[in-house]
């Protein structure tokens, strides 16, 4: 309160007022929460549900196509979890990643100078966009995959790979003794890299001189640990599946629901991503680009230098929520059989508890969770690549 | 997802709204409504099967005409609700259907902590294996290393779990959400091994692309009593159903057919017949119906054994025989209690 203001009651004061409201509102909201809350147990209760977490300890007693953790049927409903979970997050990171390479290409593609490349861009955005995503996967998985061979038949590359309507099955390599000096020195060469790199912007922003960043760091984190590696005496194998009674044993499988999932979602997803990258170059004025080429900077340089970084500002927002749709997308995956979050928890789980509401709540605070964190993440990164003026 | 979602919220609201009201009957529900909300599966023929016109048939179906045959005396008045096996209980006891005939297996579990009833069972089976002919498969026993497809959220899947890891064998689990698209992966050769409850095994045969390639292996690796559901605090529902089932039974039992039940009536002067048609004894007064409540079923519907024969049996393209479905005058273990 200032000074100069008259003795004032507190009441009257708009910073305690709005104050009030505000524990007032939330008090009230609590309230709620709490009334449906005691509600909702008081009438499960009643009628014979019963509720509680005390599920997730017992033993799940059904198979899972697909876990990047051991899973068998002796763990429980709490592992159940886990394994969607990673297998949701499996294909959604992955459909990010291509996803965002596809848009980003088609995209730039658009808006090419050659006729025949921005029109192939325009006619895949448009043809895919305009589809409903479940058709997609369906197309994909029963049209596509479907048409593969059966075990015996396998498509095969050397007798080491082989692709059947089964998978892919591919050898797995079985780390030797050693192989942990391959990693550590990748590990290390990434961490020099960054270094380097830095000390080349500063010399660069310094002196101007360009420091040939690539093949420094080409040769860092590609060629030193196969160095080692050969050093150590190639400490790797190879698990290579063999056909045995009905199908391949061993080596590394993907299923091709994962491939079905994978391929639609981001095939559908990069035509959004594709949109608005072509949105985010158009929005940087002309003259930027004519700017740059009177510096005599090349074509490529125009755009990787000039035009994307000031492009990203418009990209990123809908960047956004193009990978949150994708992650939500990916429940999708129920349909055809990918032992996703939503098929494996909200499914199987569910069905063989009956635990209804804590199990939805589990799987919707996931995708919040999930969906939070990424639009944080690029929040920051906005943040950080938004137009400093100065 | 959306469907559990909406469905979860449904359950939450009635959940929530229903604090501190008595609950409104659900048989006088349906009767101020004026039609019976039955739960049923989303394709499955001989048991509950839609046809061009979206007419539905099965022997599931006809439970629920039964059904609202002794509720509303018009066997007609159904709203079917198609349910995939993870939506089924939700639905139910949400309140967005009266009963589930749906192929549901009894167990422990579902009877004791989801708030549900079950009122007897209409199709005692057994969960079997489907393989193609060409595999040359003769047993079960040989099915190690295979890929089984499956539809999730069923007591199937525990019990393949079960019978593999006992049998010491392994297997993949390729789990989709309904009928058709694990009949379509069964077909495309996604997986060597259907595994369902063995009378869903025929029914889903006959809709492949050659029925003739695929074979029905001999082992049984489980008890799948199979019957109508409610939910759990209604008793007077309850009875209505559980003696829906059991007045098909028992007119089975006695002969009456849909065919001579007027005949029946009219000149019959067995007294157990006499009262299951309403002649004599309490009637429909414990079940709060109308006397004519089992004369109704038969009249329209039909005993257990017709609709039997007429979906799952000899009449049908399933031709599964009554085995243990039988009566137990004729050496099955059909058996219901006497309506007295």
């Amino acid at each position: 309160m200032s000074k100069t203001s008259q003795k004032q009651h507190w009441w009257n004061n708009a910073q305690y007022r709005s104050l009030f409201f505000q524990v007032v509102l939330v008090a009230m909201l609590a309230g709620f929460f709490w009334f449906i809350g005691t509600n909702t147990l008081a009438n499960l209760d009643k009628r014979g549900i019963s509720t509680g977490f005390g599920f997730l300890s017992l033993k799940a007693g059904f198979g899972i196509l697909q876990s990047l953790v051991p899973y068998d049927e002796s763990y429980t409903f709490g592992r159940t979890f886990l394994v969607g979970l990673l297998n949701t997050l499996l294909v959604s990171g992955l459909g990010i990643i291509f996803a965002t390479i596809i848009g980003f290409t088609v995209g730039v593609a658009r808006l090419s100078n050659n006729w025949l490349i921005a029109k192939l861009a325009g006619v895949y955005v448009e043809m895919f966009r305009n589809i409903p995503l479940l058709l997609q996967i369906f197309f994909w998985y029963f049209a596509v995959l479907r048409s593969l061979p059966s075990p015996r038949q396998s498509w095969t590359a050397g007798e080491i790979a082989f692709l059947n309507i089964r998978g892919m099955y591919l050898p797995q390599p079985l780390l030797g003794e050693g192989f942990s000096f391959v990693i550590w020195t990748f590990v290390l060469a990434v961490v020099a890299t960054v270094f380097i790199r830095r000390w080349a912007k500063k010399r660069q922003d310094d002196t101007g001189q360009q420091f040939k960043m690539f093949r420094v760091a080409f040769a860092l984190i590609v060629g030193l640990p196969l160095l080692v590696f050969f050093a150590l005496g190639s400490p790797l194998t190879w698990d290579v599946p063999k056909l045995q009674g009905f199908n391949f044993i061993g080596g590394m499988t993907i299923i091709p629901e994962l491939t079905a999932l994978l391929v639609a979602l981001s095939v559908y997803t990069a035509t959004f991503i594709a949109e608005a990258v072509r949105s985010g170059i158009l929005a940087v004025s002309n003259g930027q680009t004519e700017a740059a080429s009177a510096l005599g900077l090349h074509k490529s340089k125009v755009l990787k230098l000039v035009v994307i970084p000031q492009a990203m500002r418009v990209i990123i927002p809908q960047l956004t929520s193009q990978y949150l749709n994708l992650v939500k997308n990916s429940s999708l995956a129920t349909a055809i059989g990918y032992p996703d979050l939503v098929a494996v928890f909200a499914g199987t789980t569910l069905n063989q508890t009956g635990q209804a509401i804590e199990i939805i709540a589990m799987t919707m605070s996931v995708y919040l969770f999930i969906s939070l964190t990424i639009s944080g993440f690029m929040n920051w990164y906005n943040k950080k690549i938004m137009l400093v003026e100065r | 997802m959306k469907k559990i979602t909406w469905a979860l919220v449904a359950t939450v609201v009635t959940l929530v709204i229903s604090a501190g009201f008595a609950q409104a009957s659900t048989k006088e529900e349906v009767q101020k409504r004026g039609a019976l909300q039955c739960g049923v599966s989303t394709g499955l023929p001989g048991f509950s099967i839609a046809d061009e016109k979206g007419a539905w048939a099965g022997i599931d179906v006809d439970v629920c005409k039964a059904i609202a045959a002794a509720t509303l005396g018009d066997a007609t008045k159904i709203k079917f609700v198609p349910l995939n096996a993870k939506e089924r209980f939700t639905a139910l006891q949400s309140g967005e259907i009266d009963a589930l005939v749906r192929g549901t297996t009894w167990t422990l579990t579902r009877d004791s902590s989801l708030g549900l009833n079950f009122t007897g069972v209409n199709y005692y089976d057994g969960q079997g294996f489907m393989v193609s002919k060409k595999l040359g498969v003769k047993s079960a026993l040989e099915l190690n290393g295979a890929a089984v497809c499956i539809q999730s959220g069923t007591t199937t899947e525990l019990n393949l779990a079960d019978y593999f890891k006992e049998n010491n064998m392994e297997y993949k689990a390729v789990v989709f959400d309904t009928h058709d698209a694990t009949a379509a992966a069964f077909d495309n050769g996604r997986c060597d091994v259907l595994t369902s409850d063995q009378s869903q095994v025929y029914g889903l045969r006959t809709h492949l692309k050659d029925p003739e390639g695929a074979v029905v292996l001999p082992e049984v690796i489980s008890k799948e009593p199979l019957g109508p559901v409610v939910r759990q605090g209604d008793d007077a529902w309850f009875n209505i159903v559980k003696w829906t089932l059991n007045a098909m039974i028992e007119a089975e039992e006695y002969g009456v057919t849909s065919a001579n039940v007027d005949e029946m009536k009219a000149n019959s002067n067995s007294p157990a017949v006499r009262r299951l048609l309403g002649l004599e004894g309490i009637g429909g007064k414990g079940l709060g119906l109308n006397d004519d409540w089992a004369y109704q079923i038969i009249k329209q519907v039909g005993n257990y054994g017709e609709i039997f024969e007429r979906n799952v049996g000899a009449g049908s393209p399933l031709k599964i025989a009554r085995g243990l479905n039988a009566l137990w005058s004729k050496g099955g273990i059909m058996y219901a209690p006497p309506v007295r």
